[in-house]
């Protein structure tokens, strides 16, 4: 019961006045960038990187853990009454929710979403708890091919699951690994994709990829597209506290939610989509009332919204423990870490054990925040939804032109930012994926380095990926990750003939 | 698959093979004479702009049963509202040096919100002016961020 202490240290740290602070800042600002749409948690926390030269890191940690969490309890109320997800975690939850909230019950899909986000956030994070020590002691057995081949699973997954083909998928990761690549090689000193621009020697900053893609890519796209700027919210009438049948249809999915949730969101899986749109599946099989599939049933909102929840959890078990992000939030927040002269991976729970514990213990405290943020108070987001298309993105793009230009002063970041909007708006009008740009950004470096380690331990030799048997296995994964969809996608059409 | 679909492939396609070319381009400047590392500097750009090259070719030929379809329609592009946001931000771009971070912004700010339909642009300028210094202040004197000079921030 070791790690009970450790979290008891934990809650020392992440309860004195100071802490919570950054926490309640983080849960607030969360929600509101999860509630409105357009903005993210990838984007906000890209935005705040800079606050890693001014303040110490367990603080900035719980600020960000804070914006992660909370911009998933607020991305099922965007989901819910506007049925625009705010991010693709809420994609599901827009499904039964929005017709919920069509019959005048948006009250009781807030408070299962709430509720559920509380229960199998907490799940989660009694998940992450315990599993932290264990995960650790197996990333210790892995040696650079082992590092190598997991990052290969990472971009497998990433690019096969987001995104409307494994192809735009993996267009996009390669984009991604080129940005990464940018600037000066470290083993060799050689300058590379640098243009002859001498500030491209240092590389791109992951902020202004991240703004671009995400600020900027989106306010040209909607600008472009009235059609999609066509919102109506809808009013929450009913009362948020629910009845007793809505409870006793709730708990079950809340669980399986969470039980699905936890442990797809902690296998290098591509963050949430997959487990929300399981446990949507199987809610609709196992609901017994089938019928109000498609019209608004609570089984639809309260398992999709706990799996994901609880999947943002399982998310941080591969960030903390390999140092592996699989969803760009967590792959800012890596950075986030480089930024401290901090390497996640299985040395960070021994080198820096208050610092992990400290997050862990905010995080479950971070949940009761959000609990009576997002129900009780849920009226602040429901008005911070009426604020103008037209003032909300002129101020994301004044945020966006600080975020860049505001930590060099250099005008060739800002045409950077544009160039980076430019290919966010054109990613969006072709369908491509933008989030696997910023994981292979951030990792394909970091492929790199484990992929000439291993290649100085073999002496050259390609095959010490296929002769350690773990290494094959998860490079096999990754084949399958791959190759799964398309052949899927071939069964489903030729049983549809 | 109809025709428009076909064309919108074939052009990503060439899009992604014109990038592969440039990766070709920019890689092939790289020395790689460097004997002492097992895995030189232009492997992995190799690896990438062939990735690129191959997946350019895939998509040209993807059809569209390999494709989950788009989620929403997003009905035809309207230039006008584009031209506005993009308008404010060359205009960004080239005072910002100039006239400073908040005046620059506050153009920025009107134009981004014309394209979104913004009918007052006297309000807009009043409200994106007011954001500009809420946020200026808040980074350059708050968070350490460090802006410079401009018109109005020499006042502040």
């Amino acid at each position: 019961m070791e790690t009970l202490g450790y979290l008891a240290q934990g809650f020392a740290v992440a309860l004195t006045w100071d802490k919570l602070m950054w926490s309640f800042v983080g849960v607030s600002v969360g929600t509101a960038v999860g509630v409105l749409p357009g903005l993210g948690p990838a984007l906000t926390i890209a935005l705040l990187l800079p606050l890693t030269y001014q303040v110490d890191a367990a603080s900035v940690f719980m600020l960000f853990a804070g914006i992660y969490y909370g911009a998933m309890y607020g991305g099922s109320t965007a989901s819910i009454l506007l049925n625009t997800p705010g991010e693709t975690a809420s994609i599901v939850t827009a499904l039964e929710g929005n017709k919920m909230a069509r019959k005048g019950r948006a009250g009781a899909a807030l408070a299962t979403a709430a509720i559920g986000s509380f229960v199998a956030g907490t799940i989660g994070t009694i998940g992450l708890t315990f599993l932290a020590v264990p995960v650790v002691d197996f990333a210790l057995r892995f040696g650079p091919p082992e590092y190598f081949a997991l990052m290969v699973v990472a971009f497998a997954t990433v690019s096969a699951v987001l995104g409307t083909s494994v192809m735009r998928g993996f267009t996009s990761l390669g984009v991604g690994i080129f940005l990464g690549l940018i600037g000066i090689d470290l083993q060799t000193g050689q300058s590379r994709f640098t243009f002859g621009v001498e500030e491209l020697l240092d590389g791109i900053n992951v902020i202004i990829v991240a703004v671009g893609l995400f600020a900027v890519g989106e306010t040209l796209y909607l600008a472009a597209y009235k059609e999609l700027r066509r919102i109506d919210t809808i009013a929450v009438k009913d009362s948020i506290w629910m009845s007793a049948a809505d409870w006793s249809r709730s708990w079950k999915p809340w669980l399986r939610g969470a039980l699905i949730g936890f442990p797809i969101g902690a296998m290098p899986a591509g963050g949430a989509e997959i487990p929300t749109f399981l446990s949507y599946w199987l809610e609709k099989r196992l609901c017994k009332h089938k019928g109000e599939f498609g019209h608004g049933a609570i089984e639809g909102v309260a398992g999709p919204e706990a799996a994901n929840n609880a999947s943002a959890a399982g998310v941080l078990v591969p960030m903390l423990a390999f140092g592996l992000p699989t969803s760009a939030t967590a792959a800012i927040m890596l950075s986030a870490f480089q930024s401290y002269g901090i390497t996640p991976g299985p040395q960070l729970l021994t080198d820096q054990p208050q610092l992990v514990w400290s997050l862990i213990a905010s995080l479950y405290i971070g949940n009761v925040m959000l609990l009576i943020l997002n129900l009780p108070l849920v009226g602040i987001w429901v008005q911070i939804l009426k604020i103008p298309q037209s003032m909300l993105y002129g101020a994301i793009l004044v945020f966006a032109t600080i975020g860049t230009y505001g930590i060099s002063r250099s005008v060739v970041d800002l045409i950077l930012l544009y160039i980076m909007g430019a290919m966010g708006f054109a990613m969006r009008r072709f369908d491509f994926p933008t989030a696997p740009v910023i994981i292979g950004m951030i990792l394909g470096p970091l492929a790199e380095q484990e992929f000439r380690r291993a290649m100085t331990i073999s002496q050259g030799d390609l095959t010490i990926f296929v002769t350690r048997p773990l290494s094959l296995t998860l490079l096999s994964v990754a084949a399958i990750a791959i190759l799964a969809p398309p052949l899927w996608r071939m069964t489903n059409m030729s049983r549809a003939r | 698959m109809n025709l428009r679909e076909s064309r919108s492939g074939l052009f990503v396609g060439l899009g992604i093979i014109a990038l592969a070319a440039v990766l070709a381009w920019q890689t092939s400047l790289i020395p790689s004479e460097a004997a002492y590392a097992q895995v030189g500097p232009t492997v992995v750009p190799w690896l990438v702009t062939a990735m690129l090259a191959v997946l350019g070719v895939a998509l040209i030929f993807e059809t569209s049963g390999e494709r989950d379809a788009a989620e929403e329609p997003r009905g035809a592009l309207d230039h006008r509202p584009l031209m506005w946001v993009i308008a404010g931000l060359v205009i960004n771009v080239t005072t910002i040096t100039y006239l400073g971070f908040i005046i620059a912004s506050t153009a920025l700010f009107v134009c981004a919100a014309r394209g979104f339909d913004s009918k007052s642009p006297l309000r807009d300028a009043a409200v994106g002016l007011a954001i500009a210094v809420v946020v200026y202040v808040g980074f350059d004197r708050g968070l350490g961020y460090e802006i410079g000079d401009g018109l109005i921030e020499n006042l502040l």
